[in-house]
């Protein structure tokens, strides 16, 4: 127990009126308002807060912001967890449970820490080494369980989510000194301004100034805060930019918190982005540098400042960069006893505040007590002259890290600075400068002029520098670890992935020598912080080892996003029905009250049977089917496609689109078409009626309607541009209910329908527009089940009605209501072709003998050229037949392949379509064979799923071949 | 997510149109040889640099549109008409 809370006036960020109380791993957590589940955890002496990835070694928080490697908790129970957050980057909040995200199998007795003693015998690469032989899969399980972190959620998160587009002309991110200073000199330039903030409150590095007592820092902040006001900027704080993408769009994470949201995601389009992201602080090397305990330095002065919280009693700087000075006179202002500056360097440009005992040229080489620090060994990197200092608490202050992920992921190049021992911005972008530390900038007042000018409009070169020389190797020599006397701990580089500075030289060792390489093989930067504290200690170490600069050794390319979100905040409310919300027929409470059973077709709920108590599907549509053969059905097809075309030019470009000839209708003729992509591969079919000189009303499958029109559209915009032809979709605005049986008429005649659409008086593949119950309808004479059908399409609101009143006059008749599987059943007995199902993404009109008539016809269409490929020409293409089983009873399964000989072997053909017929009383089925249409008559033989079967190829249809019954 | 300039509705956000490919190829003669139509049929352009594309705005007016637009940057130099021809001083 060694962090305690500070007296205020410290810890300007949290409010001391209002306590709360939460749950870590069963222990009781006070904290106040304000706090983040960090502070209060270190507040309360919690310094061990979970174990590491790989070794299951104890870990701590590390740092104060979102680039925490090992403080992961899981947050929540339930349905509510949400696993492996940093507990730094969480508001606490009363009544909350935080649990450890890595454990196995307990925080306090860990049998996975065993791993960390055999840590030898684990470096990288040892997993693909030692799992490859014999079997990877008999070790993964167990590793899997050791190696995770947290446990997801138990359920769909109950949590509310959100997502707001927005547009604005200036789009700074990072509200610390120049951030603000940018963002106000843009607003009072006239532009519109939004500032986002990752954090609860704006100021950044200038905040921590302040709150430690600097005037002129206070002072500043509050100029810049109270004019930022004043001059209409917009602030979000508790909102992190996660990504920046193509034409300046920058998507963003807000944390809300409140009843009805939780968070927030916004995708906001600027015309300027400016970056403001800071720096974050990079760690010393030195051996078990991972205890709990070791922190980022500006971590241990922020929890100080902006928290009120030690982090320990006694705390040792270990610094190789002057900003250490600094943290130390902060932590002395706040009355935290300071053990020793350990200074990697042998001069600094900055003083040690009085009193303090500064180790120059010195390194830490040791570092007792496993779960929390006692003491710390420190040796001279020439002489190796070694002490021991008795501290709880090690501040890390190894140089600073721009933080540059944003300008990366907009297509920016990296330069490094060797004073500094840093990367930044090596190229401008257009519409997007950085100032401040995330451009390098680090002398206040030049960083806030440019952040100024940039903010004005008038960008120039970011005045790189401000750090002093930091340099870019900061682990202790071999003098000095040598003095220990055996062998030193490991000195980890990355933190949450477990990789340490031997694994590093094992990769320059065999090789893995590029950044890419490195990376994988070692898993370096891989974890969920994406290396923000490791990447540049592992560039500079490879680089030391291959005799290259950190520039030489490259640099990954940063990816979206700056920080782990959950994966509901980017749904965004479209989860389970709403992620792909299913349309509902006009008629659909009908089905219901008929027992219809639901299921989605296309994108349509439809029902597929209805099923008679505890009836299975298929039963049903075979007993549906067979009523409509000997009755009369109802069926609703408002799904179908359907659009208007209009205009002189509407036959003539028809005839453009389809296989067949459409100029040649009649008004109130219709006839079946075949529409092909260019490549002559038939993508939608349908009927086309004629309605009026210039009028067409054209059907299509209910799944291919938009794809079909918009192909129209592109035709009639991109290459028929001289064609005079309005293409209306209407689908929606259609109702259709469709009645097929040998008693379909004498159902219509009773339903009050006029005797002009009586078979004798109308006849099949004709058109009707007449008035019916004050409507204004559409009749079509056409069968998809081969009985004497009539399609009745009608304003999509009276679809309800009529389908009551078709339901209580057809009493008499017996009619009743068939789904869409009775409808599969009746098209496969009469052969007639199902798009998708019987047709593929090679199928041509000859394959399923729709080729007739298209030699004779004069028009150009689209695809035709196609047909006359040599591919397209083959003789041994598969055509559509019927099959038969040999003994008339086993079922052919779709899917079934057609051979010639044992499998495995080339195919023959394959079934495509296949039901029982009730009214043959015997099985049937459709199949695309090899030269098919030359086979009739053969038996052929189908494998399926290790069992054979043996069917004849026939002619289709199987039912009413003269078809006699359309008549009725 | 690209923006993109709508000649008929403004800048309207990528997720709106459709991208046809490679804009004013030619559609050859139904009696052209096999080889022409392959071409037609199956060849792309791919260039790294300047494209000339047709887009749909799909979630708008529908029209289609042609814009010259640099492969590598997304950097949108031409946007014009499917019936005009792409501006002289944008020629590959
Ligand atoms: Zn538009």
């Amino acid at each position: 127990m060694s962090g305690y809370r500070l007296s205020a006036p410290h810890g300007a960020w949290i409010d001391r009126s209002r306590t709360l109380q939460f749950d870590f791993n069963g222990a009781e957590v006070r904290g106040f308002a304000g706090d983040t589940v960090a502070s209060a955890l270190l507040a309360q002496g919690i310094v061990h807060v979970g174990r590491s990835f790989k070794l299951h070694r104890p870990r701590g928080v590390f740092s104060c912001g979102f680039e925490e490697p090992t403080g992961l908790v899981d947050i929540g129970a339930g349905r509510y967890r949400t696993p492996n957050t940093r507990a730094t980057d969480i508001a606490a909040a009363d009544g909350m449970t935080a649990k450890p995200g890595n454990a196995w199998p307990s925080l306090a007795v860990d049998l996975a820490a065993m791993n960390s003693k055999f840590a030898a015998l684990t470096p990288a690469g040892f997993y693909y080494k030692t799992f490859m032989w014999p079997d990877w899969h008999l070790f993964e399980p167990a590793i899997r369980r050791m190696a995770g972190l947290g446990v997801a959620a138990d359920g769909p998160d109950p949590d509310r989510y959100d997502e707001v587009s927005q547009q604005v002309e200036v789009l700074v991110i990072g509200a610390g000194a120049a951030g603000l200073q940018a963002a106000l000199s843009a607003a009072q330039s006239g532009r519109q301004v939004l500032l986002l903030e990752s954090g609860a409150h704006s100021g950044g590095w200038l905040a921590s100034q302040s709150l430690q007592g600097d005037a002129s820092a206070t002072h500043r902040l509050d100029d810049l805060t109270r004019q930022l006001a004043a001059a209409g900027v917009s602030l979000r704080v508790n909102c992190t930019a996660l990504g920046l993408y193509d034409h300046q769009l920058v998507v963003a994470l807000e944390t809300v918190d409140d009843v009805t949201v939780r968070e927030r995601l916004w995708k906001i389009r600027a015309e300027r982005i400016i970056l403001a992201t800071g720096a974050i602080e990079r760690p010393m090397l030195f051996p078990d540098n991972d205890r709990p305990g070791v922190m980022l330095a500006s971590a241990v002065e922020r929890y100080a400042t902006h928290f009120g919280v030690a982090c320990g009693k006694r705390v040792v700087i270990s610094t190789a960069c002057d900003s250490g000075y600094a943290v130390a006179a902060s932590l002395q202002a706040a009355g935290i006893e300071l053990a020793a500056i350990v200074d990697y360097r042998e001069a600094s440009a900055e003083d040690a505040p009085t009193g303090a005992k500064v180790f120059r040229g010195s390194s830490i080489v040791a570092v007792s007590g496993s779960r929390a620090i006692n003491r710390v060994g420190v040796a001279a990197n020439r002489s190796g002259n070694l002490q021991t200092i008795d501290a709880d608490c090690i501040a890390s202050a190894g140089g600073w890290t721009p933080a540059v992920n944003l300008y990366s992921m907009a297509g920016g190049k990296l330069r490094w600075v060797e004073d500094a021992s840093m990367f930044v911005p090596g190229l401008t972008l257009k519409g997007i400068e950085s100032v401040g530390a995330c451009a390098g900038a680090f002398e206040l007042e030049l960083a806030l002029d440019h952040a100024g000018a940039t903010g004005r409009g008038n960008a120039a070169p970011a005045p790189v520098g401000g750090l002093g020389i930091v340099p870019a190797r900061n682990t202790p020599t071999p003098i000095a670890l040598a003095m220990l006397g055996r062998r030193p701990g490991k000195i980890f580089v990355d933190l949450q992935n477990d990789v340490c500075v031997d694994d590093i030289e094992l990769a320059a060792r065999e090789n893995y020598r590029s950044v890419e390489h490195l990376k994988r093989y070692t898993t370096m930067g891989m974890a969920t912080d994406q290396g923000k504290t490791s990447n540049v200690n592992a560039l500079v170490l490879m680089g030391e080892l291959t005799a290259r600069t950190p520039a030489e050794v490259g640099t990954t390319k940063f990816r979206p996003p700056v920080k782990p979100v959950t994966l509901n905040a980017l749904a965004a409310g479209r989860t389970g029905e709403r992620y792909r919300p299913l349309k509902r027929m006009p008629g659909h409470t009908w089905h219901e009250t008929k027992g219809g059973l639901f299921e989605e077709f296309g994108g349509w709920l439809r029902p597929a049977a209805y099923c008679k108590n505890h009836e299975e599907i298929i039963p049903a549509a075979e007993r549906e089917a067979l009523h409509v053969r000997t009755h009369v059905g109802i069926f609703e097809g408002s799904p179908l496609g359907k659009i208007e075309i209009y205009g002189p030019d509407a036959a003539a470009f028809l005839d453009l689109m389809y296989v067949g000839s459409m100029s040649t209708l009649a008004i109130g003729q219709a006839r079946y078409g075949l529409l092909l992509r260019e490549d002559g591969v038939i993508f939608d079919d349908g009927i086309v009626a004629r309605l009026g000189e210039q009028h067409f009303w054209v059907n299509t499958t209910s799944g291919g309607v938009d794809r079909v029109a918009l192909a129209f559209e592109e035709w009639q915009q991109c290459e028929y541009i001289n064609h005079r032809v309005l293409i209306t979709p209407v689908t929606s605005s259609w109702g259709n209910v469709t009645v097929s049986g040998p008693k379909a008429w004498k159902l219509l005649a009773a339903a009050g329908f006029d005797e002009s659409l009586a078979p004798t008086n109308m006849k099949h593949m004709t058109v009707r527009e007449l008035a019916y119950g004050g409507a204004k309808v559409r009749v079509m004479r056409a069968s998809f089940s081969g009985e004497l059908g009539y399609e009745i399409n009608l304003p999509a609101p009276y679809t309800q009605s009529l389908l009551e009143r078709l339901g209580e006059v057809g009493c008499e008749f017996e009619a009743k209501p068939y789904g869409i599987e009775a409808l599969m059943v009746l098209r496969t007995e009469k052969g007639f072709l199902h798009l998708g199902a019987d047709t593929d993404g090679t199928t041509l009109p000859g394959d399923v003998g729709m080729d007739r008539g298209i030699a004779k016809k004069a028009a150009n269409f689209v695809g035709r050229r196609s047909l006359l490929r040599p591919a397209a020409l083959d003789a041994d293409r598969m055509q559509l037949v019927g099959l038969l089983p040999v003994d008339r009873t086993s079922r052919l399964p779709t899917g079934a392949h057609i051979v010639t000989k044992q499998p495995p072997a080339p195919i023959d053909g394959f079934v495509t379509s296949s039901a029982y017929s009730a009214v043959l009383g015997m099985p049937v089925a459709l199949a695309m064979l090899k030269r098919g249409f030359a086979r009739i008559g053969e038996v052929i033989t189908l494998f399926h799923l290790g069992r054979t079967l043996r069917a004849e190829v026939v002619k289709t249809p199987f039912f009413d071949p003269k078809g006699e019954r359309l008549e009725g | 997510m690209m923006q993109l300039q709508c000649p008929f509705c403004g800048y309207r956000p990528e997720n709106e149109f459709d991208c046809g490919g490679t804009t004013a190829i030619a559609r050859p003669p139904i009696d052209c040889s096999d080889e022409v139509w392959g071409d037609y049929l199956f060849f792309r352009v791919n260039p790294k640099g300047l494209h000339a594309e047709r887009w749909r705005h799909t979630f708008g007016c529908g029209q289609w549109f042609n814009v010259v637009r640099d492969t590598v940057t997304h950097e949108v130099s031409a946007v014009y008409r499917i019936t005009e021809s792409r501006p002289r001083a944008l020629d590959p």
